[in-house]
Formats: structure tokens, sequence, C-alpha cells
């Protein structure tokens, strides 16, 4: 597969794991199946999910196009058609179908793919944060004292006098939701930063202004994605605590 | 390429499929019924399975098996509260469960691999070929313990499988076969005595499953069960008789409330009978379908939230779904599919046979497998997350619900002590926080070489097959070894244990054999004494009295020969009766003859 380029230097570098083909040592030049024998070739467990499914490293993803690749490479490589074949092209079948499933699932989502190029682009898994961010923190320690009384008020009172508790809850929850829509706001405009520059990293020299915004963006999504899933966490035990 | 069938093994009824160029067909036995019950009957003479065991039923309800598919892969503890509407014993060994027959015990694959013997043996008389590839359906919701059981099962009746699918997919194949369909489709699988939910996406001939929910142990079973109770009930009003201490009333009971719930599925109100004990005469009692509505509406309800939960799982609105298709004998129910109907607001399909809809799919999947049909392909999902037990006996996931298999998830384990040489992993499948609330799926020990604590680094690979079945294998990072695993499975029989499951199978073969032929050798005791009877009525005047007592003489050795359990001297008897009766024939053909050429003249005449 060709190899697109990335925006600046990589901390991993990819590795093209094999240059032969496991079954008739010939040099492989096709993307997924030898030239020669026509037998599947193994996914290289170094293989980015972006490249997987070959696309560049954008955060932007045509959906459509996404899921049309992923059905073909899935025509290629699932264990299905691989009945009749040896052991070992089953045994790549089934290595590479649950690679690909894994890459296309990833990808899919607009926020494990963030999650996933930070990881590739900046070498570590997301943060996980255990406070709450600093522009947040008023409206959660409110909601703490809130949940607290609803909890211990709930198991003794009629539900008439726990109306207004209720009420306030369910308005705190409509705020943190508002909070997490515009969050999600701030991550499409980043996206739409990292996108134009990988562009300008292709058509242009990598100098140090290029570099410079680059670890901006990286920053950025990182606080972001942690402060999303703090959010959505505390949302998430709202929402059971309510029900 | 040998042939590959596909067979639905259902709770209540199991059926045999193949693919006759591009349709496929379940295959009928000798008399025209495709579905054989899912009983098995442990007579004197070995095993009977199917429509002749369903008789024994109630004559003979402590050694004869049905449901079975409720009890594979499960502890005696999952299935603790329905215990009472079994009348055969279960116990527990390994955590397994096993039923007790007379002085035997049978685990339910075993059981199962009964009725897939049965299905093998039919479709081999029909192809005129031996059958060894299959493709079995379970529920979609099935877990790892339920689907290497059923597996097992394939393995003990001598069978090849080749792929476990997921009952709602197969009807979808099915369906997607026959319509071409493209979009959203939901299918709606109720069964004997067990739920689907299956969401998915159609295009371009890939059926890509969205999310999937269920219940393994609610369907047309558990409707029977409200009916029984309300009766059982009632007589004990009515007569001061508790049923349920009379095994085989308890299986006609049982009988009678199903066909009562079918009936009422079509008229809205039918009678059920029941013949009480100690002479206390016949129970009679109306029952409407609005009575049977009322009572079933909870579990009806209970269908509904997978519904939801296999939506928001998708991502999708109700009306986002293009289609629905309902699937199993228990969607004829009309308050079925009215709720189906309100839930996703539009009315169900039903064009394909609920009953017959999974094997044929199933057929289909065999052929994309055999390399016939390559434009349709499968993409199923793991119905349960899959994760490990960690300190504090939390469940920590690697794979979530609903990712397209096969997948896979690697995990790094190290030592926490000086010197430890090994790691004890346990894997749960579940979506509870706790590993106590999960299914424990498996123990294993992972062996590490004797190092200062955090040295050494074992990454283990959990690769969930295509058959949602999954697979461990382990491998030591710093000498790139790979290391065998041994997994102890929580609820399922160990290899040892099938490996002598299917030598001790070719024993019951043989027993098998012996009920056959006995049963063939009835049958065609009984046509022949019809066929005499009624030869003697017609020819009985032509031939002497000596002859007709010899005849009759012969009959009755028959008639007593038949209540026996020697096949070979019913036919003896058959052979005695043949000849005892050549000379009637005879008599009877030239008369006949006579008759035909004086008619012949007669009508002859100008």
């Amino acid at each position: 597969m060709e190899q697109k380029p990335t925006v600046l230097p990589k901390r991993t570098e990819l590795h093209m794991a094999r240059s032969m083909c496991w079954h008739c040592q010939s040099e492989v030049t096709g993307e997924y199946f030898c030239e020669q024998c026509v037998k599947v070739q193994p996914l290289s467990k170094e293989l980015d999910y972006f490249t997987c499914l070959g696309l560049p490293r954008l955060l932007n993803i045509d959906l459509e196009a996404l899921e049309a690749k992923f059905y073909t490479l899935s025509r290629s490589f699932h264990p299905d058609f691989y009945h009749n074949k040896t052991d070992s092209e089953q045994a790549i079948s089934l290595g590479n179908s649950a690679l690909l499933n894994i890459a296309y699932r990833t990808l899919k989502d607009p926020i494990q793919r963030a999650e996933y190029l930070l990881k590739l682009e900046a070498g570590s898994a997301k943060d996980i944060r255990t406070s709450p961010p600093a522009d947040l923190f008023e409206e959660i320690l409110a909601l703490q004292e809130d949940l607290e009384e609803y909890r211990q008020a709930a198991p003794s009172q009629n539900q008439a006098a726990l109306e207004p508790l209720k009420a306030k809850l369910a308005s705190d929850r409509e705020q943190l939701e508002q909070r997490q829509r515009e969050m999600e706001l701030r991550l499409a405009d980043l996206f739409n930063a990292w996108d134009l520059l990988h562009a300008q990293a292709e058509s242009a020299p990598v100098d140090d202004r290029l570099r410079k915004e680059r670890e901006t963006i990286l920053k950025g999504l990182r606080e972001l994605l942690s402060n999303r899933t703090y959010l959505r966490n505390i949302i998430t035990d709202l929402v059971a605590v309510m029900a | 390429m040998a042939r590959i069938l596909g067979i639905d093994l259902g709770t209540t009824n199991s059926l045999i499929a193949y693919m006759d160029g591009k349709t496929p067909r379940v295959i009928a036995g000798k008399q025209g019924r495709a579905m054989v019950p899912s009983v098995v009957a442990m007579t004197d003479n070995g095993l009977i399975v199917g429509d002749p065991a369903k008789e024994h039923l109630v004559r003979n309800p402590e050694r004869t098996i049905y449901s079975v598919k409720r009890f594979m892969g499960k502890s005696l503890a999952d299935v603790s509260d329905e215990l009472k509407y079994f009348p055969y014993k279960l116990h527990e060994q390994g955590g397994v469960i096993r039923i007790q027959v007379g002085e035997k015990t049978y685990s339910p694959p075993q059981i199962s691999a009964m009725i897939l013997k049965e299905l093998k043996l039919r479709a081999e008389a029909h192809l005129g070929e031996d059958v060894r590839g299959v493709v079995i359906t379970v529920p979609a919701y099935f877990n790892d313990s339920q689907r290497q059981a059923t597996k097992d099962a394939g393995m003990i009746a001598g069978l090849d499988v080749l792929r476990i699918i997921n009952e709602p997919t197969a009807a979808s194949l099915a369906y997607g076969l026959q319509q071409k369909t493209q979009g959203t489709i939901a299918v709606y699988d109720l069964g004997g005595g067990t739920f689907d939910i299956s969401i998915l996406k159609l295009k371009q001939g890939i059926f890509e499953v969205l999310a999937t929910n269920g219940n393994t142990h609610l369907g047309g079973d558990d409707f029977d069960r409200t009916i029984i109770d309300l009766l059982l009930h009632e007589i004990r009003a009515e007569s001061g008789l508790d049923l349920s201490q009379y095994a085989d009333q308890m299986q006609a009971l049982r009988l009678e409330a199903e066909r009562v719930k079918i009936r009422l599925s079509d008229d809205v109100k039918t009678q059920a009978t029941i013949e009480l004990p100690e002479g206390k005469g016949t129970f009679r009692r109306e029952m409407t379908r609005e009575q049977l509505e009322a009572l079933v509406s909870d579990l009806i309800e209970r269908t509904l939230s997978p519904c939801r939960l296999a939506l928001k799982d998708a991502g999708l609105q109700p009306s986002q779904i293009d289609e629905v298709v309902l699937v199993g004998g228990s969607t004829r129910m009309p308050l079925v599919r009215q709720r189906v109907q309100d839930l996703f607001g539009k009315v169900p399909h039903c064009e394909l046979n609920p009953d017959e809809v999974v094997a044929l799919g199933a057929a289909v999947q065999a052929d994309i497998l055999s390399g016939g049909t390559q434009d349709m392909l499968l993409l199923d999902v793991t119905p349960l997350s899959l994760g490990i037990e960690t300190m504090g006996g939390v469940m920590s996931p690697l794979i979530r619900r609903n990712t397209t298999i096969p997948t896979s998830a690697k995990e790094m384990f190290t030592t926490y002590v000086d010197g430890q040489t090994s790691v004890d992993i346990h894997i749960l499948q579940g979506e509870r926080e706790l590993a106590k609330d999960n299914r424990s799926l498996a123990r294993f020990q992972l062996k590490v070489p004797p190092l200062p604590a955090g040295v050494p680094r074992v990454e283990v690979q959990f690769l969930i097959d295509a058959n949602g079945i999954l697979n461990v294998t382990a491998k030591d990072v710093r000498t790139n070894q790979t290391q065998s695993i041994e997994v102890k499975p929580s609820h399922g029989l160990t290899d040892d244990e099938v490996e002598r499951m299917i030598g001790e199978s070719f024993k019951f073969a043989a027993e098998d054999l012996k009920a056959r032929q006995l049963i063939e050798a009835r049958t065609e005791a009984e046509a022949i004494r019809k066929a005499t009877e009624k030869a003697l009525g017609l020819g009985g005047h032509l031939i002497g009295p000596e002859e007709t007592r010899a005849i009759r003489a012969s009959l009755e050795s028959l008639t007593a020969a038949s209540a026996g359990e020697d096949h070979r001297a019913v036919r003896a008897r058959i052979a005695d009766v043949e000849k005892t009766t050549h000379h009637l024939a005879e008599v009877l053909m030239d008369t006949s003859l006579k008759e035909a050429l004086q008619n012949k003249k007669l009508e002859e005449l100008p």
C-alpha cells in the first residue's frame, strides 16, 4: 500500500513487517494478496487503522467511503471465504478480519477515532481525569451536593416532597449536557484545524510554526477528550441515580 | 467439495435443510413433516427421537427428555426455578447439568446429539449420501458456554460443525435471498425457549449486524406454563387433586396447554380438556384468546426492553427500521404481532414459515462456506461483553458487546511477587460491574518464569472467532515463545469428556438401530394386519373355514409379537402371515380380475 505522508515525524515508525510472500517467497507487491501466487497476506500487526482502511490520518472522515472500504476488505478477508483453503490461509483470514473489524469500529466513531489518532501521533493513551476540569468545577460541586441530598431523601420521603429536588437535578443534567455539546463543537473545530495542518504539511516543508501548531492541536485534543469523558461519566451516574 | 447442510437445533422442534441449486429446502421425513420434535425417549429398547418419542412424554415421562436446549451450557443453579416443570431428574457434575434417566446420566450435549443424529439420518436417506459438514444455529444471545455446548453436541453426533450461526441472522439470510432487500431490518425471534432481537443493515449483499439482544430463557414454554399454572390451580379447587404429583398427567396437561395456546392464535375461544386420575373424570374449561393474552402479556412485555436496548446500541430510533421480520413459532400469537407492530410502527413480515426460516438460512450460510453462494456475506457480532476478573472482584471488559466478529483483544500480564510462577486468569462474559454478577466462562493458569515481581511479561490474546467462540493464546514477550493454555470451562464439558461421549454415542447408535427396527417392524405389522382383515372381509367366503382359522391364528401371533420388544420375532410373524394369506390373495386377485373382465365386457356391449 502506498504510504501517505503524515504530519511531521512520528514517534512510532510504520513497519512494513513483510516484504516476502509467506507462501511462494516472491516479493509481495500487491496490497493484500501476493501477486505471484494470489495467496492472502497477513496484515502487519504494526499496521495502523488508518492505513489498514486506506485512509489518510485525518479526523474528518467520509463515513460512506469508510463503510464501502470496510465491506470490500471484509469480502477479501472474511473466514467464510477461506473454508476450503489451507490452515495457514484460514489463520491469516481470521487475524486479518479481526484487525479489520477493530479498525473499522475505532474509526467509525469520531471520539474513538480522535483518541486513536492521539495515541498514534502523541504516542500515549488518553488521560484519565479523576478531578473535575477547572471550568466545570463549580457546576460539578453543586451537582454533587444536590445528588447527595437526593440520595438521602429518596428512600424515606414521599414522591411529592422529592419533586423539587428532582427538578433541580433535571436542570443540572440539562446544563451539563449543554456543556458536553459545547465541548463537542470545540472538538469539531480542532478536527478541522488538524486536517488543515495535515494539508499544509503535504504541500509545504515542515517548519517550526507547523511543529508548534501540531503540538497545540494535540494538546487541545487530549484535554478536551479527557474532559468530555469525565463529564459523560458524571451524566451517566446522574441518569442512573434518577432512574 | 462435500455438501454442507444447515441445522436449526430448536427448543421444541429441529430441522435440517440443504441448498437445492439456488433454493434452500428443508428435508421432510417419511410422514412428510419437516419438523423433528426435539424430544428423546429412552425406552427399554434404546432411543427414540422425534414424533414417535413425543408419544412417550405421557406414557414414560421420567425417561423422555424435551426442551433440553434450555439446559445447554447451564449449571443447575441457573435453572433452579423451573425444575418443577420437568418430570426428569437433574443434577450437576463439573459445573454441567446431568440428566438422570434410570441408571444412566446424560449431559445436555449428549441429548442434543441424539436429535442431531436423527436429522443426519434423515438427510442421508433423502440425499443418498453421507452427511458430515453442518452449520448449526443458536440463539444470538447464547453465551460462549452455550455455543460451545452446541458445538460439543455436533461432535458427539459425529458431525463436523463448520460454523455456529445466530438464528435471527440466519433468518435474515433466508429473507434477504428471497427479496434482495436493502436497508435496516429488525429480526424479532421468539421461539420455544429463547428470545432474540437483531438489528441488521443490508447493503450490496452484506448483512451487517449492528446490535443484538435477547433472553435465552424466554419463549413459548413460558407461555405454556402460565396456562399450566392456571389449570393446575383450577383443577385443585374443583376436584381437590394436585395434578403436579402425577408426572404423566403433568405431561398431558403441558401438551394440552400448548395445543390450547396454538388454537387461540386462530380462534378466539377454545376448550381445554384434561383426563383426571383417581376416577375423577374429565376437567373441561373454556378459554378465550383474551384470557390467554392477559396471562402472557407480561412475558411479551419482557421481550420489548431487549428490543429497545438493541435499538439504542445500534444508534437507531424505531422509525429508522425499514422492515421488521418475525421468526419462531411463538410469533404466530396475534398479541405478539401487535406489540411488535406497536413498537416499530410498521406491519411485520411473516411471509416465510417462521418455523422453517432459520433452517433455510442455515442452508444458505452452509452454501456460502462451501463456495456456492458468493455474493452474500454475514458480519455478525458478539452479543455479550467479554472480560477478565481484576483485583477486588471487578470485571474489566476487553471486548465490548456488539463488536463485529471475528475480533480480538490483547492484555499484558505480569507478577506481583518475586519468583511467582503462575498467574490465575478468570474469563467472564456479561455487562455487570462485578465479576460475580457475570457469567464465568473459564479459568486458566498462565505459566511465567520465576523472576523478580513485574519483570515477566506475558501477552494473552483473546480471540472471538466467526462462531462467536473464544480462543485464548499466550506469548512470553521476553522470549517470544507461545504457550499452550489449558482452559477449564466453568460450565462446559472438558475435551476428555467430549471424547468419551463420542465413543459412547457409537454404543447408543447400536441401541438406536434396534429401537428403529422395532418401530418399523411394528408399523409394518399393523399395516399387514389391517390389509388382512380387509381381505378376509372381502374374500372370507371364498376360502374354507380351516384356512380362515389358520389366518386368524397367524394374525394373533403377529399381534402378540408386536407387543414384545424383538423386531426379529415381529418380522418372522409378518412372513408367516404373508405365507398363510398367500392363497387368499390369489383368490381375491382372480375374482377381481374376473370382475374387471366382466365389467369390461359389459361396458363393451353396445
